[in-house]
């Protein structure tokens, strides 16, 4: 009967710590089954909206409701419908894996039958079953992400809210928890917090970018794609004469700006901005095979986080 | 109240999972040891009227294992788990405050119980070398081991607030020792200065843990001690909701 429904309502929410304000007035809506990610760097209010939408911190002003249920006044309604993995992935490093989610689905509210099943789902969905019977603080770093997930899993929630999920991985166990929580997204509403760029990119369908504790910025992934690939700017390195380089694409339909560089022994870096969002790759490699140069790269430019920061909050002054 | 019991079994895991719970025991039949030792030392000296329970808690190793020992068990029942990020983990499943704290609580003062267990066998000993049953009636005994229990039910729960009020296990551990120890001074020989006003070692005496466990050694049952162990255990639990709760306050 939900269905339909967005499963956050965050309207005008405010969280001031002594001293400072770790939220400022924000408010959005997330519906069912998306995947969100906060994206932002470290102190942007990630942490706290994601410990208030838990229900574990209150709100200093604002109301925020999950699932129709409001955190503060209605907790273990709203308790039972989300799965929360804080920062740190904080566990019990002295149990061993199975008894640890079994010991959470109890907390949960699960009974002894239907947590055992549970628990054997979310051992199998994280990959846990070969060191089920293992002391989670003999586990490595990956391993034991994966157990915070499963225990995030363990009551089957509407919706997953991970803090971090990635944070002090090495690079093949991040790939791993990156495409666990791609899988979620099947099942369940998973809200997320990074850092990291290409880790919202790969994984969700909607970003918030959160700075200072504002939101700055609430888009689609593919239109972060369209802020971040600026305006379809393509780089190319090309063994040829700059001179050359500069005859060849400065007057070629669709080219709108064209800017040579030199690089190491005959190599240039070429720069070239489209007209109308024209992809120009195609057009850079026709041109080098026609002329026989030899094209060692060609790439979309693309901006980084800290552009996309500096870009939207000079934006921001700009208006106020 | 569906997760207690799996929360009091966590709270006693807490303590086998560790080395600090081994410890705790190992701390306690040492001193139980010595106190042995000091017992059949005194019942060789001077002819033995008293039950032998009684001569075991005037000494001063009951109070030295219940002062030190307490806030051991309790000081990582709040405090280790918000240092380790495990609170945040369990504030955020849908268990209350008062289930969390009852179940830290009993957990702590289970394990308490757990450590005086070995005391029942020594006493046992003592009755087959002597041969003296009279001096071990189990009525006696029994009493004896309420008293334990309420004085432990007494330092747990102080011990538990002291370990809510903080992140730092060993702040914890330092807060609940001088509670403790101060709760301990009040009532220890109230009226042997002859400072104090009239009215002062009367109430002293009221809360003077030493009378309290010479009553329940001697197996008297004594109802205004029983009262006065429960209400200060309820006040600490209520404390100790309190700054639970608190976090919702801020």
């Amino acid at each position: 009967m939900d269905q339909g429904k967005p499963i956050i309502e965050v309207e005008n929410l405010t969280k001031r710590y002594p001293g400072r304000t770790a939220v400022d007035d924000v408010s959005f809506v997330i519906g069912r089954g998306e995947v969100v990610g906060f994206l932002g760097p470290n102190g942007a209010g990630k942490s706290t909206t994601l410990r208030i939408l838990a229900s574990y911190l209150p709100a200093t002003s604002g109301t925020v409701r999950v699932a129709g249920h409001d955190v503060f006044h209605e907790p273990d309604e709203v308790r039972r419908r989300i799965g929360y993995m804080p920062e740190n992935n904080p566990l019990h490093l002295d149990m061993r894996v199975r008894e640890y989610l079994k010991f959470r689905s109890r907390l949960k509210g699960l009974g002894w039958r239907r947590g055992r099943e549970r628990v054997d789902t979310v051992l199998e969905q994280c990959g846990l079953t070969g060191v089920s019977s293992r002391i989670i603080g003999q586990l490595s770093k990956g391993y034991r992400q994966r157990v915070g997930l499963a225990d995030a899993l363990v009551h089957e929630p509407d919706l997953v809210i991970l803090d971090e999920p990635t944070i002090g991985l090495d690079p093949h166990q991040i790939r791993s928890v990156r495409s666990l929580v791609k899988d979620l997204g099947k099942r369940h509403t998973v809200v997320l917090s990074t850092h990291i760029l290409s880790e919202v990119e790969m994984t969700c369908s909607r970003v918030l970018i959160l700075h200072r504790g504002r939101i700055l910025a609430a888009d689609r992934t593919e239109d972060l794609e369209q802020r971040l690939s600026l305006g379809g700017q393509v780089v190319a390195e090309i063994e040829a004469p700059a001179a050359a380089l500069m005859d060849a694409f400065r007057d070629l339909p669709g080219v709108e700006t064209t800017d040579v560089q030199p690089l190491d022994g005959a190599y240039q870096r070429v720069t070239l901005s489209p007209k109308n969002g024209v992809d120009l790759r195609p057009v850079v490699f026709g041109e080098a095979r026609a002329r026989g140069w030899t094209l060692r790269e060609l790439t979309r430019g693309r901006r980084s986080l800290e552009d996309i920061f500096v870009h939207l909050t000079r934006g921001k002054v700009k208006e106020e | 109240m569906r997760a207690f019991p799996t929360l009091v079994l966590r709270e006693l895991g807490m303590q086998f999972n560790s080395l600090t719970g081994y410890v705790v025991i190992a701390g306690v039949l040492l001193l139980t040891g010595f106190s042995l030792v000091d017992l059949v030392e005194r019942i060789r000296q001077m002819p033995h009227e008293a039950p032998v329970t009684e001569l075991f808690y005037q000494t001063a190793y009951f109070w030295l294992v219940v002062l030190l020992v307490s806030p051991v068990i309790t000081m990582r029942s709040f405090a280790g788990e918000k240092s380790g990020g495990t609170y945040e983990a369990l504030m955020t499943t849908p268990v209350g405050d008062w289930e969390v704290v009852l179940a830290k609580f009993a957990g702590a003062w289970l394990f308490f119980v757990l450590t005086w267990l070995p005391v029942a066998g020594v006493l046992l000993v003592m009755r087959q070398v002597t041969g003296e049953a009279a001096l071990f009636e189990p009525r006696v005994v029994a009493v004896t081991f309420g008293g334990i229990g309420l004085v432990g039910s007494l330092f747990m729960s102080l011990g538990c607030f002291a370990s809510a009020l903080t992140r730092s296990e060993i702040v914890a551990a330092m807060v609940s020792f001088l509670f403790g120890i101060g709760l301990w001074m009040l009532g220890y020989r109230p009226d042997s200065s002859g400072l104090l006003p009239g009215w002062a070692a009367p109430a002293l005496e009221h809360i003077s843990m030493t009378r309290h466990m010479e009553d329940f050694s001697r197996g008297l049952v004594v109802g205004r001690h029983v009262v006065f162990y429960l209400t200060a255990t309820w006040l600490f639990l209520f404390l100790t909701q309190r700054v639970v709760e608190s976090r919702r306050w801020k």
